[in-house]
């Protein structure tokens, strides 16, 4: 349940407003406001938090991985609006089983790269984004860096020629 | 000489011409990675039809290192070390980015001298980075001498970086809980010194480039790109402040007391590579105004939290007092505790917005640690920057840019 003071923050009582059932849990911890949304709902709460509430701006997508817990994936989106000088996190829970979500290219064209560096890094791909391929890492890369499974060295050797 | 005059001499390949007026043959050329103009490792793949661009595509990640990665197994006092290495040209501002979250997640005080002291450093570090980018630039567009100047100056500002911090560049000075180092002995006079003839050689510059026709038709209405694109794709800095938005971190929610300093969001509306050089060049002034007035009003006291948990001791404590000797074995082995909790802190660099995503669980490692770097949002602007355009409007576009490939990569 939500709890009453978190809904007196303005955005957080918008969104709950308009999307009764996409506000999953929510807190302002150090002030930052966090809202955990419905996975299902993420493009339609992001449109609705661009053209209704103002928050023209993506600031990033990045993501955390919990494992081994389950949802293993956090997907944290940092919202900023200009006009009401405003920040808010919106955060999804992706399961490994299922490690995808819908893009928000469509909301923030900006989004591309963000969600690019996401898939290339912890393997969690967007539904509908125009080019879901690696952005930092070589394209024929095995497995996903910043997952806490992968090794911080070790892990191979990027040159054919160095394996004995 | 009449043969090579006369072109109609020799008669054009059939395959050569267009298949029908107004669509020609179209080249795929390779930009980089190894290119003078992209200062970096950046590849672009660029489609073309005569001079005209008709596609271009960024490829990045060639100067990939896994910073983020290598956070999670350093302690958080050894993380600001790597922050140093991000962007090259602006080590100080991700110094206190990452500085700022930390403290944001202990919750510390930090002295007032600290926080001007940081302000002063981070400024001297604008200027710096904006040299960098104002002699390189003018370079790659044909004007040499400017860099000679600039880089004059930037030795100035890296000495004091020296003088500070003992490294001109990776200097990790601002560090979780305040300085590294007591600020040495006569810097008022050194940072005095630059400041006090710096406006003038800012008048310099602008008098090698203004008057010159050459650098004024190779800017002015050069690497257009609306606003609207802008905010879509997420730009931020001395870019989208050339297109009339003053989008500054520094105003809209103040941190290490710059709300202490009086400054003006330098803004232009031509939205050009014109404007972006105003803009940066208006920044040299403000920037120099707010090291003149920390230098001015500079707050007596201490520059370290009152923290020993978290903040190295001093020296000579470490050689007379038990706990001090305690202190510093338990930070430097096991590293202090941060409290469970995230935050995101942003700061404006001399690129535009940095933001740091810290996670903590508790322990002295940070658990995740993402770097919003400016580098890698402008970058996404290029495509539609260069589009339509001629390609050596593409040189200038990319420089008014100001992208560093070790931010965008990390």
């Amino acid at each position: 349940m939500l709890s009453e003071q978190v809904l007196t923050h303005a955005v957080a009582g918008e969104v709950n407003g308009r999307f009764p059932e996409a506000i999953l849990e929510a807190n302002d911890h150090l002030g930052e406001l966090t809202l955990y949304i419905d996975p299902a709902q993420i493009v339609a709460v992001c449109a609705f938090l661009k053209h209704e509430g103002k928050f023209i701006r993506l600031s990033g997508i990045t993501a955390t991985d919990w494992h081994p817990a389950d949802p293993r994936f956090e997907i944290i989106y940092h919202l900023h609006s200009f006009d009401r000088n405003l920040r808010v996190r919106l955060k999804c829970r992706v399961p490994e089983s299922s490690a995808s979500i819908d893009s928000v290219t469509g909301v923030w064209r900006g989004a591309d790269w963000y969600e690019r560096e996401v898939f290339d890094m912890f393997g969690v791909t967007f539904r509908n984004h125009p080019d879901m391929t690696r952005i930092l890492m070589p394209e024929d890369w095995d497995g996903h860096p910043l997952r806490k499974d992968y090794p911080i060295h070790g892990h191979k050797y990027s040159y054919q020629s160095e394996k004995s | 000489m009449k043969a090579l005059d006369d072109h109609t001499a020799a008669p054009i390949a059939a395959e050569a011409l267009p298949a029908e007026p107004g669509k020609g043959r179209r080249m795929v050329l390779n930009m980089g990675p190894q290119h003078p103009s992209t200062h970096g490792v950046l590849r672009i793949v660029i489609e073309l039809d005569g001079e005209t661009i008709v596609k271009a595509r960024p490829d990045i990640g060639y100067l990939h290192t896994g910073i983020e990665k290598e956070f999670e197994v350093k302690t958080w006092h050894q993380g600001v070390t790597l922050t140093d290495r991000v962007d090259y040209l602006a080590n100080l501002s991700n110094n206190l980015c990452y500085a700022l979250a930390v403290e944001k997640l202990m919750q510390l005080e930090i002295p007032a001298r600290a926080q001007w002291m940081r302000v002063m450093l981070v400024e001297l570090q604008r200027i710096e980075s904006h040299l960098v980018w104002l002699g390189t630039h003018a370079l790659d567009i044909g004007a040499m001498s400017v860099f000679f100047y600039c880089f004059r100056e930037r030795e100035d500002i890296l000495r004091i970086k020296e003088f500070f911090s003992g490294q001109r560049m990776m200097t990790s000075y601002i560090r979780p809980g305040g300085l590294a180092l007591e600020p040495p002995r006569g810097w008022e006079k050194m940072v005095g010194k630059f400041i006090d003839t710096f406006p003038s050689r800012v008048d310099q510059y602008e008098d090698l480039l203004e008057k010159s026709p050459i650098w004024l038709s190779r800017t002015k209405k050069v690497g257009y790109i609306s606003l609207d694109d802008m905010l879509d794709l997420g730009v931020t800095g001395p870019m989208i402040r050339g297109a009339g938005m003053a989008l500054d971190v520094r105003k809209n929610t103040p941190y290490s007391s710059y709300e202490k300093f009086d400054f003006r969001v330098c803004t232009h509306t031509d939205n050009d590579v014109y404007a972006r050089y105003r803009v940066r060049l208006e920044e040299f002034r403000e920037s120099a105004k707010i090291v003149r007035q920390a230098l001015d009003g500079m707050p007596e006291g201490e520059w370290q939290a009152n923290a020993p948990k978290m903040v190295l001791p001093d020296r000579e404590k470490m050689k007379t007092q038990m706990e001090a000797l305690i202190y510093h074995f338990k930070i430097v082995t096991e590293g202090y505790r941060v409290p469970a909790g995230e935050v995101y802190q942003c700061i404006e660099s001399p690129r535009g917005e940095i933001g740091y995503y810290a996670v903590s669980n508790g322990t002295s490692r940070p658990y995740r640690l993402h770097m919003r770097t400016p580098s890698f949002a402008n970058l996404q602007a290029l495509t539609p920057m260069v589009e339509g355009c001629l390609i050596a409007d593409t040189i200038a576009g990319l420089g008014s840019m100001d992208f560093v490939l070790g931010d965008t990569d990390r």
